[in-house]
Parts: structure tokens; C-alpha cells; sequence
């Protein structure tokens, strides 16, 4: 198998669409023979970072590299921007408005999930500018 | 026991009957915060709630639950509904509370034909 590229347009506030690039990508994944518990790791790493995007940034966009070894998601958005990151990672932080709350989002475990559940993950954020993840999950690891 | 055994249950109704009723229901878990059920919820199991939006539908899709049981007479909405059938996802819905639901399923598992 050789490397694929896959990318999708996230639109903001839009909930009932919600998880459709991670539903995707789980799929493709799959049909790829991939480790049921690999793609687990995956799909949840991308649903946290999509759904963010969908909530907290208006929208972005999913980059998926996927390749024998390893996958690589990159996630870009041009919204707010998080002003601490750290405090932001940590669980049980949580900006989410009252009318998502009511979703069941807002615990404040998304981005904490996304380390969980990949091997590498890197956030860079500019107040006003936007904000980029980058997670790495190895498909041989456990 | 199975996904599509959940019917026998007292109280259980099913809703959407999904891709595999064959599949083996590992364990039951409850929570309704969608991200802390990302973080816990097992592979396999029963997942119990009052969150009846198409998020909980993604929810189970990705995070691999065997089905969704709406708790304590909600409702599951007509775009969760919807999803649930282009998904495959199966849903069941009671009118027991939360943990009442749980446990029922729990007291089953591993009876029967799994
Ligand atoms: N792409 C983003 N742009 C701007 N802010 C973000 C972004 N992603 C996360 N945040 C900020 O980081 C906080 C924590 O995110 P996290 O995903 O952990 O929790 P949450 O989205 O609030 O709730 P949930 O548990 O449902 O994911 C958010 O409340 C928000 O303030
Ligand atoms: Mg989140």
C-alpha cells in the first residue's frame, strides 16, 4: 500500500454533521484492513479534533496521511485561537457554551482524549490567527 | 448475550435494529458527556444515556459501542434516527432510569448464546 492523502472541509456550527470526516476516515481505514484497535485510536483522535473545530473555531479543516506505518492528522483552523494551551489540555477545561453543553459536549476531555489516543501530538495556537493540531498514531503500537 | 437479544429485556424497546445483531454485548457503560465516553467507554459494549442527538449516534460509530440504549423515556431525534440507519448503529430505548437500564443489561451478560 502506498501512502494516501485524504482532506475535508469542516463547517462551523453545524453539529448535525457532525463526526462525518471522522466516520470517513474510519472507514477508509478499515477497508484498508487496518487493526480494529488501531482505527479506534484514530477515529476518536480526529471526532475530538473535528468536533473542536466545529464548536470552538468555526469550522477548518482535516488533513489524513495514511500510510503502512503510521497515520498523521493535521487539523487547521482559522477561529479564535487558544490562549493557553497548557491549561487548555487540561482535563475538565472547558469553554464549551451552554447550548453544546446540552449536546453532551463540554467536558473538557477532547483534546485530552486526542493525546490518550495518539502516540505524538503537537498544538500551536496564536490568539486572533488560529490554531493547528498535528497527532501521530503508529499503527503498530498497542 | 447478543445486540439483538437486548429486546427480551422488560422495558427495553427496540428503535433501530443496526448492522449486527449478532454482535456480542461485552459490557454495559453509562455516561452522558460524549467526550468522557470516548475516554471510557469499551469497545463491545451497551451504552446507556438520555443524550438522544445524532452525536451519540457518531459517538458509538467511532468509538466501536455495540449499541445505544436511551434511558429514562427520551427520545432519540429524527437526524439521530437517521444516521442510526445509514450507520448501522442499533438503538433501544427505555423508560428505566440510567442505572436501572445498566443493570439489567449487566445481569445478562455472558448468559445465552455468547
Ligand atoms: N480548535 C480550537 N480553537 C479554539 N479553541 C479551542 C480549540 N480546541 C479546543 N479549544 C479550547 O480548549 C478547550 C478544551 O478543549 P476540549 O476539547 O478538551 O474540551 P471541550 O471541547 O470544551 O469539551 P469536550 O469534552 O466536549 O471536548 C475548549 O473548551 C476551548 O476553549
Ligand atoms: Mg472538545
Amino acid at each position: 500500500m502506498s501512502a494516501i492523502e485524504l482532506k475535508y472541509a469542516i463547517p462551523g456550527d453545524d453539529f448535525t454533521r457532525a463526526g462525518e470526516a471522522s466516520s470517513s476516515i474510519k472507514m477508509r481505514l478499515k477497508q484498508m484492513g487496518f487493526d480494529p484497535c488501531f482505527i479506534r485510536r484514530v477515529a476518536i483522535a480526529v471526532y475530538e479534533g473535528e468536533i473542536n473545530m466545529v464548536i470552538h473555531a468555526n469550522g477548518g479543516e482535516i488533513v489524513v496521511n495514511i500510510s503502512p506505518a503510521s497515520t498523521d492528522i493535521t487539523l487547521t483552523d482559522d477561529g479564535p485561537g487558544i490562549p493557553d494551551v497548557e491549561l487548555a489540555m487540561k482535563a475538565g477545561f472547558s469553554t464549551a457554551p451552554e447550548n453544546v453543553r446540552n449536546l453532551g459536549f463540554g467536558a473538557g476531555m477532547g483534546l485530552p482524549n486526542m493525546k490518550k489516543y495518539t502516540d505524538e501530538m503537537d498544538i500551536q495556537s496564536e490568539v486572533g490567527v488560529g490554531t493547528t493540531v498535528r497527532m501521530k498514531v503508529y499503527a503498530n503500537a498497542t | 448475550m447478543l445486540v439483538g437479544e437486548l429486546v427480551d429485556l422488560p422495558g427495553l424497546t427496540l428503535v433501530n435494529s443496526g448492522a449486527e445483531p449478532q454482535r456480542s454485548i461485552e459490557s454495559a457503560f453509562c455516561c452522558d458527556l460524549l467526550s468522557l465516553v470516548m475516554s471510557r467507554a469499551p469497545a463491545g459494549c451497551a451504552w446507556v444515556t438520555v443524550m438522544g442527538n445524532v452525536n451519540s449516534v457518531a459517538v458509538a460509530v467511532l468509538a466501536d459501542i455495540a449499541c445505544v440504549v436511551l434511558a429514562e423515556g427520551a427520545a432519540f431525534d429524527d437526524t439521530a434516527l437517521k444516521r442510526a440507519e445509514e450507520k448501522g448503529v442499533a438503538l433501544f430505548k427505555t423508560d428505566l432510569p440510567v442505572f436501572e437500564a445498566a443493570l439489567s443489561i449487566h445481569s445478562m451478560l455472558g448468559n445465552r448464546d455468547d
